[in-house]
């Protein structure tokens, strides 16, 4: 659409620009001012320069957390994306499984977030929740209090079952916008399922899912409060994701400085690989 | 192969049931009962956890609580949105294009990082435990979600519309609230949702920015663990009516739901 030239337009803009300045800028100079001073109490504080960022960059711990959260949210990705576009291939286009299918398939994300880890830590207990009886039941020995692997492998699980609907509520809308002609054209040239996949179907979903992937990204990269209740991070450190370990590092142990210095450094992680996709996938659709 | 393609989403809504299912299942039976083994159906059927949190003045609050934040910010989030979505879908000025990324980026912040300056954010400005911290702190995350929405929606909205009626004199105030606002009404339920979702479902901040006037349900439900042991089954009955809301504002916009995002462009 052709725009106007409107300098004018930021009177419209700036209500929403104090509000969120607010709740931003100043919590992050908080942040930032943290992350290079020290203090020994009593509200008295020096500075630190880049100690507390080339300490977090150096450790151990950072490293450890920071793998586990690439393989967590590369492994999340891996699955919900595939599985949500294909679950929204095989729903009912319109009528009134259509609606049930999204109602139920929606409800699971209104669900606020501590009682989504309070549900799965009990549904995968080994002695009284259906899961962890069940796997029991078949044979395999699970306890996810006990067993890293186990662990992981729930937090995982929970992940895929309180967000795939998502990707497949997108992916839902995106073939919804494809006209029945396109459809007809293909059975009429005798193309394959694949073909009409490949050349009909994901070309229009690729605006959707390119939304699909960015906040899955985003939301996985940022997960802190179901895998904090369901397994606290544990056993030992095997699920002590990014934020968890921050919230550690300030809350638990109140060391300010190398928790903020996590913080910006987590930030900015985020902000490049968000701002990477986003300019690839934009070069992408212009070409 | 055509012919068995319903399995797949009905398999699917199995397995997202199940977890309900069982703390439908748990929010029935005694603290006892559930601790004392498995068993798909209650022995004993009890409703006491229900009666328990209806009639405790301190369970119900955090309904209330939350349900009050919640509010607020949807009312706050769409009603500031509308104007900036506006100007970003029809003009060009100054920064826009710097500006719609920096408010992107918002979303992005992780709560986590952000808590403990809240709290001191908040409490230096004396609104700590009131609805209105939380409704505003939830404002960081869905505010960005809102103009993302909202301008998308505008976007497919000719501007003819705009131009025929300046012409026909109207200001425009009115030609935003009478004319412009119901063509775009099926995007401003899509964003209301949308903010009410992710506002119901947060509870690192509004934990945090709350401590005894505000107390969101989760804390309520956090505190009753530690203090009284695991009451499960009132936990579980909690957990049923935090599902209910959520449920029924679904039911109410899921025509809607899918286009949601997908108006919105990136």
């Amino acid at each position: 659409m052709n725009k106007v030239q409107n300098n004018k337009a930021w009177f419209m803009v700036l209500p929403v620009l104090v509000i969120v300045a607010l709740n931003a800028v100043v919590p992050l100079m908080t942040v930032v001012n943290y992350s290079v001073q020290d203090t020994f109490g009593n509200n008295v504080f020096f500075f630190e320069g880049t100690r507390w960022f080339s300490e977090v960059l150096a450790s151990e711990r950072f490293h450890g957390a920071l793998g586990r959260q690439f393989s967590l949210t590369a492994t999340i990705l891996a699955i919900e994306i595939p599985l949500g576009v294909a679950i929204a291939l095989a729903m009912p286009r319109s009528g009134f499984w259509a609606s049930v299918c999204l109602v139920l398939m929606a409800l699971p994300l209104l669900i606020p977030w501590n009682v989504v880890g309070a549900m799965w830590n009990i549904y995968a207990l080994p002695d009284i929740g259906l899961l962890g009886y069940g796997l029991n039941w078949l044979g395999i020995s699970y306890d996810y209090t006990q067993q890293p692997l186990a662990a992981w492998f729930t937090v995982i699980l929970m992940d895929v079952w309180h967000w795939t609907s998502l990707v497949v509520l997108l992916a839902y809308a995106g073939l919804q916008s494809i006209d029945e002609n396109y459809y007809r054209a293909a059975q009429i040239d005798g193309a394959s399922r694949w073909a009409v996949f490949r050349y009909i179907q994901l070309p229009k979903m690729k605006h959707v899912l390119t939304i699909a992937i960015l906040l899955r990204f985003m939301d996985s990269f940022m997960i802190y409060t179901e895998p904090f209740v369901l397994t606290g991070g544990g056993p030992g450190n095997s699920t002590t994701v990014l934020s968890i370990d921050l919230v550690k590092a300030a809350l638990g142990e109140f060391n300010l400085g190398i928790a903020s210095a996590m913080s910006i450094i987590y930030f900015l992680m985020t902000l490049l690989v968000c701002w990477l996709f986003y300019t690839i996938t934009m070069q992408g659709e212009k070409s | 192969m055509t012919r068995l393609r319903w399995l797949v989403p009905t398999l699917y809504i199995v397995f997202l049931m199940l977890p309900i299912y069982w703390l439908l299942n748990m929010s029935f039976k005694t603290t006892n009962e559930i601790l004392g083994g498995f068993s798909w159906f209650p022995a004993e059927f009890t409703i006491e956890s229900y009666v328990k949190i209806f009639t405790d003045p301190t369970w119900y609050s955090g309904y209330i609580n939350s349900i009050a934040y919640v509010g607020l910010n949807t009312v706050i989030s769409v009603s500031f949105a509308l104007p900036a979505a506006y100007a970003f879908s029809r003009y060009r000025f100054l920064g826009d294009k710097h500006l719609f990324f920096w408010l992107l980026t918002n979303r992005m912040a992780p709560p986590a990082v952000f808590a403990l300056p809240f709290l001191q954010l908040y409490s230096s400005i004396g609104l700590f435990d009131t609805h209105l911290a939380v409704a505003l702190a939830h404002c960081l995350f869905n505010i960005p979600l809102a103009v993302w929405i909202l301008e998308g929606f505008m976007s497919g909205v000719p501007k003819e519309i705009d131009e025929t009626a300046y012409l026909d004199g109207y200001s425009f105030p009115r030609f935003f609230t009478k004319i412009f606002m119901p063509l775009i009404g099926s995007g401003i339920g899509v964003t209301a949702f949308f903010c009410f979702m992710f506002s119901w479902v947060e509870m690192l901040l509004a934990k945090s920015l709350t401590s005894v006037e505000a107390k969101p349900i989760a804390a309520v439900m956090t505190r009753t663990a530690s203090t009284s042991g695991y009451e499960l089954g009132l936990l579980a009955a909690a957990g049923v009516l935090t599902i209910i809301p959520g449920a029924i504002v679904i039911y109410f916009v899921r025509n809607y739901i899918a286009k949601g995002f997908a108006m919105g462009r990136v």
